[in-house]
């Protein structure tokens, strides 16, 4: 039964890739959190770890089930997510004025992480039944719509702003990716165009709307975001061309920044290892998304061509939004590194795009 | 279609220009990442390592300029002025003794003094200022500036200082500020609007409009050098200034009141009938708000509560006394109203009335023989209304007394309102577990025994009877006057420090509530006031003393016992100690046939209503009408 041309197939480039990520990961948490002395936070390094055989352990266990049982079974994982995010609706943790983590025994899980694979296999088992050349009319559009919005909705109730249009913008990327036809994709701008208009005035609460318009006009909280952002800089800049060295970094071990394990992490990287490091760190990165989508290039069946698409999407919108608020170039929307922060969520999620990525990879010999 | 979808090389290059595409957008997004990086660390990094390596931002708040507070007319009450503090950083000082000796001679303390305000804050570190004095003076500052060169380390900041114009004049209504408590950061919701440090309103009307008054916040990081001094500002957003008020209150006749009642434990209102605009509203004694404003020393703040006249109190609105002979308006209409008495109704008054097995004695004791209603407000006749009091009962002479806003708060925008008390039934049971005895109904008819009303809810009673019955909300702001767009300031939004209803009624278009109607008979209501007007100028009115020519005034007298006299006891009220001597109230309206100003006066242990809160009265309405008479 078992296909010796699955191991003469596997990915090991790709899989020595997240190998790299995932020791760069747990290097800077040990970095970040080492410096201050006897913090509580000092342990978290560890749980990483954790975090990580379990990532690995999980991403081994998918690559025994053909990916393709995924185009089966979607609707089945897509409810069971769904049917999370009501959970916490009525039994979440709720911290710091929402309510995003639900309490398995001894450990919390955030469903809106593993939600956003859900609606990529969802949706690319969608498509690769409706794919055409000319792209996707109105009518093919609806039923994605329609899965899109309910997670969407449930997100942003908790509410979780950022995660609710990190799940709008993979279902879109994916979308477009597929084609739509153009007078659609005109309806579609016009009508989100209103729809954006109206939540305004109805859906966000007032700190979403603020933080909103902190994007716009950033000069509105100069002592609050702002102030994370001008000492982010001031960690990333002062790295200069070759940084200052590991465990050097000052601006973290003295907490001028905030939350520097999780959300802020590349500048502690960024300015530990200077512009030599996070030119290496970004272009693994770069590199991983194009692997990505190479893997759906090589693949020849639709689904899986599209599910690549979609799980290669998420890691890229991620690393792109996280980077460019710490950075400056955006607004702080609390958005985890992929691989890099801290957090057992974010790390099985990635994990498991990571362990489907190579699944498809190395089945790419099946429908020839 | 799509299972064949990768079959011929068509469909194949589509695909593949599709992921060409892909990774277009996918090199640019990092390319912009990476320009950026190269532009932080590589172009400008030397002089984010030149900040890292001083940690040298920090964060200052801009404190928002505070809304000012005018009166009825537009006089100034409370403002804003500047406040020079000297500061001193001890290691440019040098040398110290020297420095301190010349500074001395200027600001007119010794050098020793001046040493030992150093030396009280070691904690300051040598390169930091230390606060020497607090609000100087200009010709100080001036004197400072010029000799600064002889005065190294010697500074003077500016800071923007609240100022209460009049002093104690209001103190109760316009409040104060300080510096917020850890108690009231704690309360605030979600939304920080407050950090610590700010100064929040505490007390009045400060408190009660601070939301509006306060401003927004502005911020500032800075760089600093070494020495903690400010090099560079990378970034600044203005504060925004607090909106003005315009208050329904009349200087003039505020500090007329405060005359009156100086030197006495007195509370006084004035109010417009028709709308409700607080036009005086003064308690004795009185604080000066201004000596909150840098801080209150311990013992100072001692002196004020443990005071036996209790200064803090705001007696016109927390102050609960019996109503005494006022309260006979109430059981007056109570009882034509339920048709118990009408006009004609005559009863005798031999000066006493036995009641089970008590005597429940008139205040004149001699009697004031036959008469109606109106004869019997007028010299206030106690047996005629221990019988009205009896025939309505408890219960309905309470439902009057509620409709006419007793036992609940006013309404009005300041915190702390009491809501007095009036009794029921009910309540008795509740609270003393024994049932009602028909004798208290006779001394409540004549405002005696449990019931309690504050000098505020008789103001809106006297108001209610002189407009003509309508229960109108107490109010002390005219206008709300934003100094930004009107949007800036959101109504209603709730205030950390407590319940602020008044802040939702800020749109200048809710400012005036129509008030209460009451669905009481005209007729029934003229016979009250004919009664009540006799009680100034009829020929054995109480007050006649609170006659003025020119214009007349209606009013009542009232003579309430202090709790601890037995009840009924007779004996002079002058050979009783001060502090048991009765309670003086007067209410009154004037002119007494389009009313322009209700007033209720109260003088604690003022023994007769008559002889000492009549003429405050009197006086005010003479203030206000401006009657030479």
């Amino acid at each position: 039964m078992f296909d010796r041309r699955l191991i003469q197939y596997f990915n090991w480039g790709f899989f020595l890739l997240i190998l790299m990520l995932a020791a760069i990961g747990v290097l800077t948490i040990y970095s970040a959190v080492a410096g201050g002395s006897a913090s509580p936070e000092q342990g978290l390094y560890i749980r990483q770890l954790i975090w990580y055989g379990a990532g690995f352990g999980i991403m081994m266990v998918t690559l025994f089930i053909d990916y393709r049982h995924l185009e089966t079974w979607a609707y089945l994982i897509y409810i069971g997510c769904i049917l999370l995010l009501v959970a916490v609706i009525f039994v979440g943790r709720e911290a710091g004025g929402s309510q995003r983590w639900l309490r398995l025994g001894f450990i919390s899980i955030q469903p809106s992480e593993p939600i956003k694979v859900a609606v990529a296999i969802l949706l690319a088992r969608c498509y690769a039944k409706t794919l055409s050349r000319e792209g996707l009319n109105f009518y093919q559009l609806f039923k994605p719509m329609i899965l899109v919005a309910l997670p969407f909705l449930l997100i942003v109730k908790q509410p979780d702003l950022g995660t609710g249009m990190m799940v709008l913008l993979i279902a879109g990327s994916m979308t477009l990716f597929v084609k739509i036809e153009k007078k659609t994709l005109m309806a579609i701008i016009l009508i989100g165009a209103a729809g954006a208009f109206l939540s305004w005035f109805t859906v966000l609460k007032s700190y979403q709307k603020r933080r909103i318009l902190t994007f716009l006009d950033p000069d509105r909280d100069p002592l609050g975001a702002g102030y994370h952002i001008i000492q982010s800089k001031i960690a990333i800049g002062s790295g200069m061309i070759s940084g200052k060295g590991i465990f050097q970094g000052t601006q973290n071990t003295l907490s001028f920044l905030p939350e520097q394990h999780t959300d802020f992490i590349f500048a502690v990287w960024a300015e530990e290892w200077g512009f030599i490091g996070s030119f290496f760190l970004v272009f693994l990165f770069m590199l991983l998304i194009i692997w990505g989508l190479n893997i759906a290039y090589a693949c020849k069946e639709p689904f899986g061509t599209i599910l690549a698409v979609g799980l290669t999407t998420i890691i890229f919108w991620q690393v792109i939004i996280n980077i460019s608020m710490v950075i400056g170039l955006m607004p702080v929307v609390g958005m985890p590194l992929p691989f890099i922060s801290y957090g057992g969520s974010s790390v099985i999620t990635v994990m498991i795009c990571a362990g489907i990525l190579l699944n498809i990879s190395m089945r790419r010999f099946a429908a020839e | 279609m799509a299972k064949s979808f990768y079959t011929n090389t068509e469909d194949r290059e589509w695909y593949r220009r599709r992921l060409i595409c892909a990774i277009i957008i996918v090199a640019v997004s990092f390319s912009v990442i990476i320009v950026r990086l190269f532009q932080l660390q590589a172009i400008e990094g030397a002089e984010y390592r030149r900040l890292s390596e001083h940690n040298c931002i920090r964060l200052q708040s801009i404190p928002p300029s505070r809304g000012l507070i005018y009166d009825a007319d537009g006089t100034l009450m409370v403002d804003n002025r500047p406040a020079y503090n000297l500061k001193l950083v001890v290691k440019d000082a040098d040398p110290l003794e020297e420095t301190l000796e010349k500074l001395a001679r200027i600001i007119d303390v010794s050098a020793e003094e001046l040493m030992e305000t150093i030396l009280s804050q070691k904690n300051v570190p040598a390169y930091q200022p230390v606060l020497l004095r607090e609000d100087i003076d200009r010709e100080a500052v001036a004197a400072i500036e010029v000799n600064s060169f002889d005065l190294p380390g010697v500074s003077v900041d500016i800071e923007s200082r609240r100022q209460y114009i009049f002093g104690k004049t209001a103190a109760h209504l316009l409040g104060y500020i300080g510096e917020i408590s850890e108690e009231e950061l704690d309360r605030q919701p979600q939304e920080k609007r407050y950090r610590a440090g700010d100064l929040i309103g505490k007390f009045g009307v400060e408190r009660a409009f601070d939301e509006f008054l306060r401003g927004v916040p502005g911020g500032r990081q800075v760089e600093v050098n070494a020495a903690g001094q400010v090099v560079r500002v990378l970034h600044e957003v203005p504060a925004k200034a607090g909106g003005n008020l315009r208050l329904t209150l009349d200087q003039r006749l505020q500090q007329k009141a405060e005359e009156l009642i100086r030197g006495i434990a007195a509370a006084v209102v004035a109010m417009e009938p028709n709308r409700g605009g607080i036009l005086a509203l003064a308690g004795s004694p009185s604080f000066d708000p201004n000596v909150f404003v840098g801080g209150l020393s311990g013992s100072d703040w001692d002196a004020l509560i443990s005071h036996p006249w209790r200064p803090m109190e705001n007696k016109a609105v927390q102050g609960e006394y019996a109503p005494a002979s006022t309260y006979k308006i109430v059981t007056a209409i109570a009882g034509l109203e339920e048709g118990v008495i009408n006009e004609r109704t005559r009863i005798f008054c031999p000066g006493y009335y036995p009641f089970g097995n008590r005597i429940f004695r008139c205040w004149r004791l001699g009697g004031h023989g036959t008469m109606d209603v109106k004869e019997a407000l007028s010299q206030s006749c106690d047996v005629f209304f221990y019988q009205v009091g009896q025939k309505l009962g408890v219960d309905r002479l309470a439902l009057y007394a509620k409709e006419l806003g007793l036992g609940r708060s006013t309404g009005i925008p300041l915190d702390r309102e009491s809501s007095g008390l009036i009794p029921t039934a009910a309540w008795k049971r509740k609270r003393f577990g024994v049932p009602w005895v028909e004798g208290e109904t006779l001394s409540l008819a004549i405002g005696q025994g449990y019931n309690l009303v504050t000098p505020l809810q008789m103001a809106v009673l006297t108001s209610a009877v002189a407009n003509g019955g309508t229960v109108v909300e107490p109010k002390v702001v005219s206008r709300f006057e934003p100094v930004e767009p009107a949007g800036n300031f959101r109504a209603g939004h709730s205030d950390p420090s407590g319940p602020s209803g008044p802040a939702a009624a800020s749109a200048p278009d809710k400012l005036d509530k129509p008030g209460r109607q009451l669905s009481w008979k005209p007729e029934n209501l003229a016979i009250v006031r004919e009664g009540i007007w006799r009680v100034v100028n009829g020929p054995r009115g109480t007050a006649r003393v609170a006659r003025l020519d020119g214009v007349e005034i209606s009013g009542k007298t009232g003579t309430g016992q202090v709790v601890g006299r037995k009840d009924g006891a007779t004996g002079q009220e002058k050979d009783a100690p001060a502090h048991y001597r009765a309670h003086a109230w007067f209410v009154a309206y004037a002119p007494a046939d389009a009313p322009e100003i209700a007033i209720s006066v109260l003088v604690e242990n003022g023994e007769h209503g008559s002889g000492a809160a009549a003429p405050i009265a009197r006086e005010l309405i003479r203030c206000y009408l401006d009657v030479s008479g």
